[in-house]
């Protein structure tokens, strides 16, 4: 969720409203916001699923360090979500173990 | 290979407090980053800061960075953003990966100042979405405007666990409890106390056992400790939460600077063998800040300005007397910041009495308030006739913004900053609010025992939305974050000196001046 109005921060300044694409839905984010931002705003928190267990990873350190939240991002995987801007029309898919598609790793 | 006077690695506090130096000494001064945006966790920090004027107390944490990055643009510092440093050899040569391609660099000295990357604890279903660092909640909501979850548990009760839950609760979350597995709470007292009155439950000698959910976190079992830090059986409780906050301390990111060879140890972390100047066992590496051990970002800007006049004199650009004047102002003032309770020296420890030779607050370190019988006995607490200011600070920590504020000479830390405020005898409080806005604990309230008749008035600091207007009423909490009494409230003042700290005026049964600390609109 959204944080409509900060009590030490007033408004957030953020980019101009854009559309990306999740596993095929449509969203929306703001420009330049990590990806992460806008997923987290819309409700999304399972940004992965590990190759070998295959349980779900998420948001942890936030600030590139720590690889949870990579993400499938316009192809390519392995994508930090929470350190990469996001853009008007990316396509951001759930990683599989190392790639979009679910079945493959199996 | 491109060449500079001085490399600074990291552009938090204490890498551009460096750069800084460096360049205003005459130095061509380069600064990398792997970040996409400059000041490290600065921007992150949005309460006020603790210690001195010299060291920007009761300035928020983001203002101090804005500050921070226009000083280094002023001086000509170059900031290379999105930039890796992944090598660095003791020639003073490093590598820095820009993204697409490798540049390598060269300089008379480098000052590493990589800062520190959060601790974590392991614990069944750890790694479930939902469960993140303290810190990490706190880019998300800070930076990003985006609330980490609904209702959030909180591990750790050091000054990140306690200033971060704040910051929850000023986003809009809720905070089910704060729990530790010490059994005192780490941090400052006065953070913990800000947090409790709004009625978070703090849960000592306590550990998480499960995070609990399938796709996402759906609750918490947590669990009593005993003093070998076990789980006590039969003592599981289950909290219905969908995030787990983990702050239970930072770990120096020496990593890069350990790569020179330079001599380590271990110190809370690994971590260079530094001299008062931060220069390792290489001459001409530095480290300042996190880096070289865990402090505040306050005592990490001093590091890096000492560093950066160390570099400057190890290649002759500035003179030995010039190097000892300028180095003796900040080795002062960091040494202000190094005393009281908190200071390095007495980590670990248990402290029975302050300096004044007062016992400490034991429900303070217990349950992150002060019980009434305790209150007395501090300098700050009084009763007096008409508007005066009751002061909850009752730890030796170094900060003194109260004496300043107030206009009217009511309130005396004195020389050293680590000493309990108290209030001055035959001073007169005019009610204007400025001590309890400037206050970085926010632990100043100004109270009227007898303001009419059977009311009195308590003045607190007010840091929430939606914002209370005159003539809302509510109900008082107290120190605890129990509902002790209705009340209404008489004033709101938020004037700009006052940053964003709204002064709040309530009404309240005279009886209950001495507890009612908090404010809330719903009636239960």
């Amino acid at each position: 969720m959204r944080i409509e109005e900060h009590p030490i921060l007033g408004e957030y300044k953020k980019g101009k409203k854009v559309k990306f694409s999740f596993d095929g839905k449509e969203l929306e984010g703001f420009e330049g916001e990590p990806i992460a931002a806008a997923l987290m705003a819309s409700g999304v928190t399972t940004h992965r699923h590990t190759r070998k267990k295959g349980t779900p990873r998420g948001i942890f350190c936030a600030i590139g360090r720590c690889t949870d939240c990579v993400m499938v991002v316009d192809g390519e995987i392995n994508v930090r979500t929470c350190i990469t801007p996001l853009k008007e029309g990316m396509k951001v898919q759930t990683q599989y173990g190392l790639s979009a598609d679910k079945e493959a790793e199996k | 290979m491109k060449r500079y006077d001085l490399i600074v690695i990291g552009a938090g506090p204490a890498g551009l407090s460096a750069a800084i130096e460096g360049a205003k000494a005459g130095m061509r001064t380069v600064v990398f980053d792997e970040n996409e945006k400059p000041g490290g966790q600065l921007f992150k920090q949005i309460h006020k800061f603790f210690g001195s004027k010299e060291h920007k107390a009761k300035i928020r944490g983001i203002n101090i960075g804005t500050e921070l990055l226009d000083e280094a643009e002023k001086a000509g510092v170059e900031v290379n953003l999105s930039s890796t440093v992944i090598g660095i050899y003791p020639e003073k040569c490093i590598s820095v990966n820009k993204g697409d391609h490798i540049e390598n660099y060269r300089a008379e000295s480098i000052i590493v100042a990589t800062g520190a990357a959060e601790r974590m604890i392991p614990f069944k279903g750890w790694d479930l979405p939902g469960v993140l660092g303290a810190g990490a909640a706190q880019t998300m909501m800070n930076l990003h405007g985006v609330m980490p979850g609904k209702k959030v548990v909180m591990v750790g009760t050091g000054n990140v666990g306690l200033v971060v839950s704040f910051q929850l609760l000023q986003a809009g979350c809720s905070v089910e409890a704060l729990i530790d597995a010490a059994p005192r709470v780490g941090g400052y007292g006065v953070h913990a106390s800000k947090v409790a009155r709004t009625g978070v439950p703090f849960l000592l000698s306590h550990t998480v056992v499960e995070a609990k959910g399938k796709d996402h976190v759906e609750s918490v079992v947590i669990a009593q400790v005993d003093e070998k830090f076990r789980t006590i059986p039969g003592t599981e409780k289950e909290i219905e939460a969908d995030t787990i906050c983990i702050a239970v301390g930072l770990n120096p990111m020496s990593q890069l600077v350990r790569m020179t060879g330079c001599e380590m140890q271990d110190a809370g972390g690994l971590v260079p063998v530094c001299n008062e100047y931060g220069e390792t066992s290489i001459p001409g590496i530095f480290a300042a800040g996190d880096v070289s051990g865990i402090e505040e970002a306050s005592s990490a800007m001093i590091e890096g300005h000492i560093a950066g006049l160390a570099a400057a004199k190890y290649t002759g650009w500035i003179d030995e007397n010039e190097f000892i004047e300028a180095v003796k102002i900040r080795t002062s003032s960091l040494d202000k910041l190094r005393q009281g309770m908190f200071a390095p020296q007495n980590k670990g420890k248990k402290i029975e009495n302050t300096d004044e030779g007062i016992p400490v607050s034991k429900s303070l370190l217990e349950k992150g308030y002060m019980d009434d019988e305790e209150m007395e006995r501090y300098p700050g607490v009084v009763k007096k006739a008409g508007v005066h200011p009751v002061i909850e600070c009752s730890q030796n920590i170094p900060c003194d913004p109260c004496q300043e504020a107030c206009p009217f000479g009511c309130i005396k830390v004195g020389e050293r900053i680590t000493d309990l405020p108290a209030v001055v005898e035959d001073s007169t409080c005019r009610n204007c609010g400025a001590c309890v806005a400037a206050c970085p604990g926010q632990a100043i309230f100004l109270v009227n025992e007898d303001a009419e008749e059977k009311m009195g008035t308590v003045s607190l600091p007010y840091e929430f939305l939606p914002r209370p207007e005159v003539g809302d009423k509510g109900v008082a909490l107290d120190r605890s974050g129990r509902v002790i009494c209705d009340a209404e409230v008489v004033k709101i003042q938020n004037v700009g000196s006052f940053d964003r700290t709204a002064v709040l005026t309530m009404k309240v049964p005279k009886e209950y001046t001495s507890s009612a600390r908090f404010f809330k609109k719903e009636v239960y």
